[in-house]
């Protein structure tokens, strides 16, 4: 292999502010896009599990719709052509004054996509919450607000916490796409840095090294997580 | 115990006396531990040929780990295990020769879910004794004949009942024509009313010479066949009797205590 | 906007059908691949020899920290250098892609061997079947089964990845689409049509998934 390392090129100066901005990036676009993500995602994953008909149909709709198409056509879809689709006076809006349009899009396309792979999770771990226990809920007098509160979701959140991990590992990755609608984040400027020097391995050395230690912390942190949640009992070792 | 061969199905010989003597299973110092506990401390015991030994104990007293590691798919951490004279090498890899001569049968049947009845009886013998499938399918259907079976070659195991997996699990450890058989709990997966054909198979194998280790809680067995009865406590053998002494005076308190408690059912 | 314009997907056709060509042959062979290297590892991880089975584990959780589009820039940029001379995109985007979802479906293969029963693992064991017999033919047919729902499912992720060759300019179905809508400037056109042929193709594979999935339970 005939190549030149030269690693001092990450501590260099501008490429050193490069690298951080894009993990500051990268870090911001996956925690916003995961707010939104969890919370839409929870929701619509709860209803979709309680609901029938009309409003089932309509969660479902979601789920499958944002499941089924490329997150980054997703984003060029919210980029390029949900501003030609609204009212002028907004598609304006969104192209001229909204600060930062491309990572404010990059966290709700990412948020949107995310939530539908969330809602399935939370669906079927409320699913997997054995039938007797919504039967002994009802049958000590408790609503199905109340049943779901007491009783099901928390043994449905247990359930769903690895997943969910995966989930949150997922948007981190996920977030580099956003670099096709020109979002700075980790992979673009590692990229940057390659165009630039042509150093582009000890980059990207960089960035996969930075991937591996976000995926490291996300999964210690929710190992710990999940041990401090677990129910006690040989079942719940899994 | 001695019960006559006559009217028995299975045309072998009787035990003689010739072959009480020689030794088929040779066991010294088996020990192994799950991390710091200690399964099985210190386990010995010879089997001859023809011999059938039934070990019980109360349950975590480590027989259902001592009868895996005799033919090697336990692991130990220390002991010598020999079987017709042959050393079980430590690695898994070198112990399957050896293994296909050793038939075992399982508490949970443990056949083959995606395979027929016969596909089951006949995978291991062309695969492992390298049979030819006309050669695997005769033996097959000659020993399903014998347990009564034959009509359910065709079958999926999940469409056969408890009793009828564990015969047809039997069949599938005969097939490999074994010098020896090893019985890790098996009827205590079956419904009581399963657990007399069950057993009748296994009395007949008995009666026909096969040796026999079998880790059972059915006493009535083992008065019935065992020639000695080995008990086991807290990963110990306690004890090693001849089956008419072992049940007339156990030797050991606590074999004693445990004969009261499951003979009071 | 000025009506959605339909007479530019129809001449584009040619081109989007060649694009969508390279997407489906991309998936296939990312898939194949990646199903025959996924089996491997997975055999190895679950093997006694520690330090390969150490190698594979590293290799598994290494690609699957990772983004794909990272994963694209490192072969795209390393290939070429280890072969000494440039082999195109493509080449290096196959091997990308192959050893990307190998690690993915080795998973998938690891978690369906580890389904079975370990009796099932002890039963071949004690008719000695060795390690390798053990796994192709009993426990390997019984996992197939229950893998396969996941197996189609990750194909549909893969299927919708490939759009990411879309950063080494490699003529998908994706980038055509792009190039067609910025060439003709019919943006709103291209996109919510590719839109459609992916949410149509994906639906019929996740339709299968389902039906897989559901007739194995109805099975048991």
């Amino acid at each position: 292999m005939n190549y030149a390392w030269n690693w001092g090129v990450l501590v260099q100066s501008p490429y050193l502010e490069w690298l951080g901005q894009g993990i500051a990036m990268t870090l911001a676009v996956s925690i916003a896009a995961w707010i939104i993500a969890l919370g839409l995602g929870t929701l619509i994953g709860i209803v979709h599990s309680g609901a029938s008909g009309m409003v089932r149909f309509a969660t479902g709709s979601y789920i499958n719709l944002f499941r089924n198409v490329p997150l980054l056509l997703q984003m060029f879809l919210w980029f390029f052509v949900v501003p030609e689709l609204l009212p002028k006076a907004a598609g304006t809006w969104l192209k001229r004054d909204l600060p930062h349009p491309e990572v404010v899009t990059a966290i709700v396309a990412l948020g949107l996509f995310t939530a539908s792979r969330v809602a399935v999770q939370v669906a079927a771990g409320i699913a997997s919450v054995p039938r007797g226990q919504s039967m002994a809920a009802r049958a000590s007098g408790f609503s199905t607000v109340q049943a779901y509160r007491l009783v099901l979701l928390p043994q449905a959140f247990r359930i769903v916490v690895p997943p969910l991990t995966s989930e949150f590992l997922t948007i981190f990755k996920n977030s580099s796409i956003a670099l096709t609608i020109g979002v700075y984040e980790l992979t673009a400027q590692t990229q940057k840095i390659q165009s630039f020097t042509y150093q582009g391995f000890e980059a990207f050395t960089a960035a996969t090294v930075v991937y591996m230690t976000i995926a490291l912390m996300v999964t210690t942190l929710m190992a710990i997580i999940e041990r401090k949640t677990s129910i006690p009992g040989p079942t719940a070792r899994g | 115990m001695r019960i006559s061969a006559a009217g028995n199905p299975f045309p072998c010989n009787p035990r003689d006396s010739v072959n009480d003597m020689v030794e088929m299973i040779r066991i010294e110092g088996l020990s192994k531990s799950y991390g710091d506990v200690p399964v099985l401390r210190d386990c010995s015991l010879e089997v001859a040929r023809g011999e059938v030994v039934v070990i019980c104990g109360p349950s975590g007293s480590g027989k259902s780990t001592f009868v895996k590691c005799i033919n090697g798919i336990e692991l130990v951490q220390a002991g010598r295990i020999a079987i017709d004279g042959e050393d079980l090498p430590s690695k898994p890899a070198a112990a399957a020769r050896i293994r296909a001569r050793v038939g075992m049968v399982f508490q949970h049947f443990e056949l083959y879910p995606h395979l027929t009845v016969l596909e089951n009886i006949c995978l291991a013998q062309i695969h492992v004794l390298k049979r030819s499938r006309d050669e695997a399918q005769e033996k097959a259907r000659g020993l399903l004949r014998r347990v009564g079976l034959a009509d359910k070659e065709a079958a999926y195991p999940s469409q056969l009942s408890g009793g009828q997996q564990q015969r047809i699990a039997i069949v599938r450890a005969l097939a490999m024509d074994p010098v020896a058989m090893l019985f890790d709990e098996p009827t205590s997966a079956l419904d009581p009313e399963m657990i007399g054909e069950v057993l009748a198979v296994m009395l007949e194998l008995a009666r026909e010479g096969m040796t026999m280790v079998v880790v059972t809680h059915e006493m009535g067995f083992a008065k019935a066949a065992a020639d000695r009865v080995v008990f086991m406590d807290q990963g110990e053998i306690v004890e090693v009797a001849e089956t008419a002494r072992f049940f007339a005076e156990p030797a050991s308190e606590r074999a004693r205590l445990f004969l009261s408690r499951i003979l009071a059912h | 906007m000025s009506g959605f314009d339909v007479s530019v997907i129809l001449g584009a056709l040619p081109f989007l059908a060649k694009g969508l060509g390279l997407s489906l042959g991309l998936t296939a062979i990312a898939m194949i691949g990646g199903l025959a290297l996924g089996l491997v590892i997975a055999i190895v991880r679950l093997s006694r020899f520690r330090v390969l089975a150490t190698l594979a584990a590293l290799y598994v959780n290494g690609f699957r920290a990772v983004p794909l589009i990272l994963v694209i820039f490192w072969f795209y940029f390393l290939v070429p250098l280890l072969l000494g001379r440039p082999v195109g995109a493509l080449y290096s985007v196959l091997i990308a892609f192959v050893m990307f979802e190998g690690a993915y479906y080795s998973e998938i293969i690891r978690a369906g061997l580890k389904s079975v029963r370990p009796g099932q693992w002890q039963a071949a064991q004690a008719s000695g079947m060795s390690y390798l017999q053990a796994i192709r033919l009993v426990v390997l047919p019984q996992a197939l089964r229950k893998m396969a729902p996941l197996m189609v499912t990750q194909g549909v992720v893969l299927f919708q990845d490939t759009s990411l060759v879309y950063v080494v300019s490699l003529h998908d179905f994706m980038t055509s689409a792009s190039i067609v809508a910025n060439t003709q400037n019919r943006i709103v056109e291209l996109y919510v049509f590719a839109a459609l042929v992916y949410f149509a193709l994906c639906t019929a594979g996740s339709t299968l998934a389902q039906r897989l999935s559901s007739d194995r339970q109805r099975a048991h």
